[in-house]
């Protein structure tokens, strides 16, 4: 538990490329991530998962279990003192299974221990007797009523449709087809990790996380525990990662009730294998398009039907569905459109958050739409997206009209414009390791055939759907030095850098520091959405701004000028029509100034029954181009480069922006080739990094890119989110590129080596 | 649990003399990973890696052997001089894992393992590998195919450990090529070493990931045999095409979460061609 502030002494303002604050400690191992987290006298928890997709529990004998020594604890769904479910949309999800278990690896019991192998030993002897129940695993079984229900709320978590302008309008060009996208993984590097600290007689407890949003998180969990919100308190533990898979409560429920069982503290972690099992995944989708196009390739109608796997509980799969089905015109002009989406419960894992939330899922269709209507039309990849490309001004097919800064053709044109690789196809001579198979020396360059392939994404940021979203941020400054307290949480995304750049610039000091990210300040919304650069940048940006008027009616009162004449000027505050200048360090000596900020976005509205309303907040845009080399006998890929523009208003940090357009598109390289949770009768087959293969080193392209910074108004900082969109159209490009080198339909991800060569 | 750190072949001989079916550690880099996932249990541990004798290698010159000692990690595998003498082994070693594993993981710990996916194991096979084995009581040494019985079986009985390895240097080109569905640090869904050596006038070909053991081909073997000519180096189209059917047919594949027994049967047929054909560029 390190309590001391992060202390911030780069000194970069809005606009610098500056590292991390923490980013030295990373590197050299000292950071101290949630998984390190220990306390005076505490106990080890660990979870009983089941071992089937669908079962009735008959029965269980947890005496086996208090009979070993050292173990402290045994819960089950009868300890659960409040709420017996948590969801972030809908709370249908048990603490723990209590008559019937629905997916492999839903928690079953609970045990306290004071050493993992007792924790093992002692789940090794809890006795459950389970009735083997149908898994329902297909999910159009869900929707045609074949199966009965295997939750009380029925197997449809929500149905929506689309249904704008003439639907009688067809051809004369169509082109259609069925697109599948496999289960990828957030496969965060810091796994799961909690350590929960219970107040004195048990009547309230601290918890220290990794998760993406510590209020929600304690909502969640004050329910289950039956305690007023106010007697559960979060603090951020380090965080390796995130992209989705901490939205959703995991052991944050069982590690406070074993502490408060013990009243003793209890430290959580999952293995990978558990991590596999207990977070949620991205929903694997089969998406049907048809498009409907003049003679000259623009676009009249699309009709679609969405089938998003939610798995055994509703997580956000609801709002998930309306991210797909929203963005099935993709980034184009499309006035008449019949769309048609389900989100299913099935006896599969859970789906819910990952990077790019549904529009992964709509972009993959699309962009192999586009490619048909291309070819259908006789035009390039590049003609018909910018034919078909959308402005600011459009009204896209829920009825909403993009205010945003949209510049479509922009993105295109600039991706265009950069350098395809110099490289000849099958890599630099001499280098082997840069033909497709890598390391296994499978070809030589007479074998290998060269794709260029092109994806493009519109993707809505921040929340959706009538949500008041908001974050806060609390900003104090005294003797040059501004301390930013927030609830944002630091996932890897770079918010603390962030935010030490906006106090530095808006107060003019260098010495920021950010203060421990915990539940003692307002809530910051969550880091997901690609929000937390408008929404808490908003909220510190506000926070200061409130200071620096202060400071100024300070400086103008004492030097009897009017504060409006104030302003910063390096270190220094200065009068814009006089030649008074003082530094802030000596204006803001000794008597602090406090001042909180709320920042919320404008509101949002529901869909109605024809999915037509202004249901989103803003939205950003990206291009990507992919040059592959394939081996068609083989199957095997390697990417070559990847070059893409992307829609980012202002690159307050261009090396963290760099950053995420970077893990972005090897996260989409990832889902277009080999990132795939592979379940069999609801079983995983590949919980391990063994077999759920992420890209290495010698999997990752080059990377050019080109941001496009066209500051966007409605944006607190003129910054769009940048985080989703590298992940989104990087996937289809990449595809559209084998396809290219292969003169072959591929309508599924990951491609496999046999979807190509056999 | 015991640990026991011998610096001797001697000690570590008597200490599993005495604990016969203690767990010996070499690398750990199989054997940490079934000890995290809860797949074995171990006991008392013999580790290995500070045993002098066993991390050595000779090359016998006159006999044209190469003798490696069972610590000999990927790492020196895959650098001179041992690379020169063995040229597909050294290739096998490059696509282990990634250098922290290279670094730690030994061709004694492959050969404990017997994965039919083991990088190094097509190798030794084809080059018709003896092993060495040893005992408080007495050695004995094994062709590679009698040793390896079965996936992740072996013939080593409780009590012996593995000394080393001893393979023949042949003077002509050989390989291995390794099917993964990434570029690096990946399981071999299907592998395939190469071996030709012209004294002999013989070629041999073994299969890994494509059957519960590694794989030899001896028709595949015998038709490359008559239809190469060592001389030219050269090889026609049709006897790639020939040889590369026999290696899919020789292959018994199965289905799992790694990939298809189609797609696999598939792969060793093109490496196998690819391989012929590189070891005979003329056509
Ligand atoms: C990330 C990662 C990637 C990997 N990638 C590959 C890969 O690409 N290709 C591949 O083939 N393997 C791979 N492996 C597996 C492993 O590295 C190899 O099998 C390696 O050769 C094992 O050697 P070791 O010294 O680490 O063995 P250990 O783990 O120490 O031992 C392995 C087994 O052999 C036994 N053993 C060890 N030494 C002896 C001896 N002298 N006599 C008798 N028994 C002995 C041990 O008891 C144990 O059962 C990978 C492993 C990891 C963790």
């Amino acid at each position: 538990m390190t309590e001391a502030p992060v202390r911030d002494q780069l000194r970069g303002r809005l606009g610098d490329s500056i590292g991390r604050p923490d980013g030295v400690a990373k590197v050299q191992g000292s950071f101290e991530f949630s998984g390190d987290l220990t306390a005076d006298g505490f106990l080890w928890g660990a979870t009983l998962r089941s071992p089937h997709p669908h079962a009735r529990i008959v029965r269980i004998d947890l005496s086996g279990a208090w009979r070993i020594s050292g173990v402290e604890a045994v819960v089950t769904a009868d300890d659960v003192p409040g709420k017996a479910t948590y969801g972030l949309i809908s709370d249908d999800q048990p603490v723990f299974a209590r008559d019937v278990v629905r997916y492999v690896g839903e928690p079953v019991a609970a045990v306290a221990a004071d050493h993992p192998d007792t924790c093992r030993r002692a789940l090794a002897a809890i006795v459950v007797e389970y009735e083997l129940l149908a898994p329902l695993t297909d999910p159009e079984r869900a929707i045609d009523g074949s199966h009965e229900p295997i939750h009380p709320l029925g197997n449809v978590v929500r149905h929506q449709r689309i249904v704008r302008g003439d639907q009688t309008i067809e051809g004369p060009v169509v082109v259609e087809g069925t697109y599948h996208l496999g289960m990828q993984d957030q496969a965060f590097l810091g796994l799961e990790a909690a350590l929960a600290v219970p107040d004195p007689g048990s009547d309230g407890v601290e918890l220290f996380v990794a998760t993406q949003w510590l209020h929600e998180d304690r909502k969640q969990i004050a329910a289950c525990l039956g305690f007023a919100e106010e007697k559960v308190r979060l603090t951020l533990g380090g965080v390796g990662g995130a992209f989705g898979a901490r939205e959703d409560i995991s052991l944050q429920v069982h590690a406070c009730l074993l502490a408060l069982r013990t009243s003793r503290p209890v430290r959580m972690a999952y293995g990978r294998e558990e991590s596999f099992l207990g977070h949620v995944h991205r929903h694997p989708c089969t998406v049907f398009m048809r498009h409907h196009a003049h003679p000259d390739g623009r676009i009249r109608r699309i009709e679609a039907r969405f089938v998003f796997d939610g798995g055994a509980y509703a997580s956000t799969s609801s709002a998930v569905l309306i991210n797909g089905i929203t963005h099935a015109q993709g980034p184009y002009k499309c006035e008449h459109a019949t769309v048609d989406g389900w989100a299913v419960r099935t006896n599969n894992l859970p789906c819910g958050a990952m990077r790019g939330f549904g529009v992964v899922q709509a972009c993959f269709a699309h962009e192999g739409q586009m490619d048909k209507l291309a070819a259908a039309v006789g035009l390039d990849p590049v003609e018909i997206r910018l034919l078909n490309a959308m402005e600011t001004g459009d009204t896209l097919i829920t009825g909403q009209v993009i205010e945003n800064v949209a510049p479509v053709a922009r993105c295109i044109t600039e991706t265009a414009a950069l350098p395809l690789p110099s490289e000849p196809v099958g890599g630099h001579d001499g280098d082997p390791l840069r033909l497709p198979g890598g390391s296994g020396l499978t070809a030589d360059r007479s074998h290998i055939r060269r794709g260029i392939g092109w994806g493009v994404a519109i993707k809505n940021l921040m929340y959706s759907e009538a949500f008041d979203d908001y974050s806060t941020a609390r900003v104090r400054l005294i003797d040059g030095v501004a301390s930013v307290k927030f609830a944002t949480s630091e996932v890897g995304q770079g918010f603390v850098t962030i935010a030490g750049q906006i106090a530095r610039s808006v107060l003019g000091v260098d010495e920021v520091i950010i203060e421990p990210i915990d539940t003692s300040v307002g809530s910051a919304g969550s880091t997901s959405a690609s929000r937390q650069t408008w929404m808490s940048g908003g909220a510190v940006d506000g926070a200061c701004r409130l200071v620096r008027e202060r400071l100024f009616e300070r400086v103008g009162a004492a030097n009897d000028i009017d504060p409006l004449r104030l302003a910063i000027d390096g270190t220094d505050v200065v009068d814009t029509e006089g030649t008074l200048r003082v530094p802030v360090v000596e204006a803001s000596a000794g008597d602090p100034i406090d001042e909180t900020f709320e920042h919320h976005h404008r509101p949002t509205e529901d869909l109605d029954e024809n999915g037509q309303g202004n249901c989103h907040t803003a939205f950003a845009f990206v291009a990507h181009r992919a040059v592959v080399d394939v081996d068609p006998e083989l199957g095997l890929v390697k990417v070559v480069q990847i070059a893409t523009a992307q829609d980012v208003g202002r690159a307050l940090n261009p090396l963290s922006v760099v950053g995420q357009i970077e893990g972005g598109i090897a996260q989409g390289l990832g889902l277009a080739v080999m990132e795939e949770i592979i379940l069999v009768d609801g079983h995983v087959r590949n919980a391990s990094f063994t077999d759920y293969l992420l890209p290495t080193f010698l999997d990752m392209p080059d990377v050019v890119i080109s941001l496009i910074e066209e500051p966007d108004p409605m944006a607190p900082l003129g910054a769009k989110g940048v985080g989703e969109p590298p992940t989104i159209s990087s996937t289809p490009a990449v595809v559209a590129a084998i396809r290219d080198a292969l003169g072959k339909d591929l309508a599924r991800v990951p491609v496999r080596p046999s979807d190509i060569c056999l | 649990m015991s640990v026991i750190v011998p610096l001797t072949l001697h000690d570590a001989l008597q200490a599993l003399a005495e604990a016969p079916d203690a767990t010996l550690l070499a690398g750990g880099t199989d054997l940490m990973v079934e000890l995290n996932a809860g797949h074995r249990q171990v006991t008392d541990v013999v580790s290995l890696s500070r045993v002098a004798d066993l991390c050595t290698w000779q090359h016998d010159p006159v006999r044209q052997v190469l003798t490696l000692g069972a610590g000999i990690t990927y790492a020196e595998i895959a650098t001179e001089p041992i690379a020169q003498w063995v040229p597909a082994l050294a290739q096998a070693a490059r696509t282990v894992g990634s250098p922290q594993i290279r670094n730690a993981a030994t061709i004694g710990g492959n050969l404990g393992t017997c994965s039919p996916a083991g990088d190094g194991l097509p190798v030794l096979s084809a080059l018709e590998a003896v092993v060495h084995l040893r005992s408080a009581t007495g050695s004995r040494d094994l062709p590679f195919d009698e040793f390896m019985v079965g996936p992740k079986r072996t013939a080593r009985l409780p009590g012996e450990l593995i000394t080393g390895v001893s393979v023949p240097v042949l003077d002509g080109w050989q390989g291995y090529s390794k099917v993964g569905v990434r570029n690096a640090m990946v399981i071999a869904t299907a592998s395939v070493a190469l071996v030709t050596d012209p004294a002999a006038r013989r070629v041999r070909l073994a299969l890994g990931s494509v059957g519960p053991v590694i794989l030899r081909c001896p028709e595949a073997e015998a038709a490359a045999a008559t239809a190469v000519d060592f001389h030219a180096a050269s090889v026609s189209d049709s006897a790639v095409e020939h040889f590369a059917e026999l290696a899919r047919a020789a292959a018994r594949p199965i289905d799992d979460h790694r990939s298809t027994a189609a797609y696999r049967r598939h792969a060793v047929g093109v490496l196998a061609g690819r391989l012929l054909r590189k070891a005979f560029p003329n056509g």
